[in-house]
């Protein structure tokens, strides 16, 4: 079941000032601006990674005060640039943590691994057993979307996570994720306007700590605001 | 003499094994202490590296009037190595622990492990070869620090070194020396092949 999300009056030190912002359950959301504008705070803010020092988060309508987030995070997937797999265990184990977390039995958290894996083209017998290192960038981001979606989470949050991609690869990984995004809520932060247009359908500007721009995708590009147009501008050369 | 070479061995390594056993017990719990506090932990690393810069027969020498813990004999030899065995391990520890990428550190978070399982599953497997390096050097320079002990009645190789001396008898230094040696070089190997195979996973 996919969960809202709902900033109210948040302030984090000099990083983030007075963001309002309501995410229905199920909606796609893209956090676009510069780096330092704020973002990766605002992501973080959701699974209680950064603490509000004013105003506060809400999910399903509850305060993350009394929210207990260790019980939320394995509810939220996280997919983060450079995928964070664990070094030391195996593709498999990697994808099986949050199942492992949640105490699903073995066969349960077996299928659940092998649809996932099947869906990213990660096939199970090649990839189970060998250690993330041994796997290419894109390969790795795979894994980690898996890991992220596995337990069927309520909140998807992506911070950047085919930042480090080369084009084509990240074309497909973009590709791949479009058709899991189903059923589960998402913010989605990204500097590429381009891959915005792709996975979300409703776009966030951030610009020094606060929301500039709220609107939905299709309208983004026509908002007359000069930092939208110069996005604009920079997606259709790199498109 | 061969069966006094190895009573004196054994002797050697129970000294040892007892300290560094000792120290890896208190030292790897202190150094993971050290990552969650930060000012105190500067300070506990201090006072450990303190202790380690104090030369080994002066400590011997502290240690001797203390109570409980001191006099002449083999309890003070081990408390002496057990202090000295201390700070590669805690620092190792330490370093080891922080060198964790915070990328996974960040994911492991969020995943929702909770910071047992955090500590548990990710942190200390990933410097364990660190620790391990750690363990290494203490039990190196254990075995070293160990023959000095028969200066006070601590048992050991040092004992047919420090006989063959006052005896001018080279033989004898060469039975404590050679075996003190061998198990230096042996210890070094050993612990050396298991922290690759631990880098290696």
């Amino acid at each position: 079941m996919p969960s809202s999300v709902e900033f109210r009056n948040v302030a984090v030190g000099p990083i983030l000032h007075e963001i309002n912002l309501r995410v229905a359950a199920g909606e796609a959301v893209a956090f676009v601006g510069r780096s330092g504008a704020g973002k990766t705070t605002t992501l973080r803010l959701v699974n209680g990674l950064v603490r509000p020092t004013s105003g506060e988060v809400f999910v399903d309508d509850v305060p993350l005060a009394q929210t207990d987030l260790i019980a939320l995070r394995r509810k939220t997937g996280y997919i983060i640039q450079g995928s964070g797999l664990f070094p030391h265990r195996t593709v498999y184990e990697n994808i099986a943590t949050v199942p492992r977390l949640l105490g699903w039995d073995d066969s349960r958290t077996r299928a659940a691994a092998e649809e996932i894996m099947r869906k990213l083209d990660l096939p199970i017998e090649r990839f189970g057993d060998r250690p993330p290192r041994s796997l290419s960038g894109g390969e790795q981001q795979r894994v980690g979307i898996a890991r992220a979606m596995i337990a069927g989470p309520s909140i998807l949050l992506c911070d950047e996570p085919f930042g480090a991609l080369d084009p084509i690869v990240r074309r497909d990984l973009q590709d791949a994720f479009r058709a899991l995004r189903s059923g589960v809520t998402i913010i989605f932060v990204t500097h590429d306007l381009a891959e915005a247009l792709r996975v979300a359908e409703r776009i966030v500007l951030f610009e020094g700590g606060r929301i500039v721009t709220d609107c939905p995708a299709a309208e983004f590009p026509a908002q007359p605001l000069p930092l939208v147009q110069r996005f604009v501008a920079a997606a259709s050369l790199s498109a | 003499m061969t069966q006094e070479i190895v009573r004196a061995t054994v002797e050697h390594i129970v000294i040892v094994a007892v300290s560094v056993g000792v120290a890896i017990a208190a030292g790897i719990p202190l150094g993971i202490w050290c990552t969650r506090h930060t000012a105190a932990g500067r300070v506990a690393l201090r006072i450990v590296d303190a202790i380690q810069t104090i030369p080994s027969l002066a400590l011997f020498g502290f240690l001797i009037p203390v109570p409980l813990i001191g006099g002449i004999g083999m309890r003070t030899a081990i408390v002496a190595l057990i202090l000295y065995s201390l700070l590669p391990i805690v620092r190792n520890t330490l370093t080891g622990i922080r060198g964790v990428d915070p990328i996974v550190l960040d994911a492991g978070v969020a995943m929702g492990l909770t910071p047992r399982q955090l500590l548990r599953e990710v942190e200390l497997p990933l410097a364990m070869p660190t620790i391990v390096a750690g363990i290494r050097i203490a039990t190196v320079v254990g075995i070293g620090v160990a023959t000095i002990a028969a200066a006070i009645g601590g048992g050991g190789l040092g004992t047919l070194i420090f006989r063959g001396v006052a005896m001018v008898d080279t033989r004898l230094i060469l039975a404590g020396a050679l075996p003190a040696a061998a198990l230096a070089l042996l210890a070094d190997v050993v612990l050396s092949a298991v922290e690759k195979k631990l880098i290696k996973g």
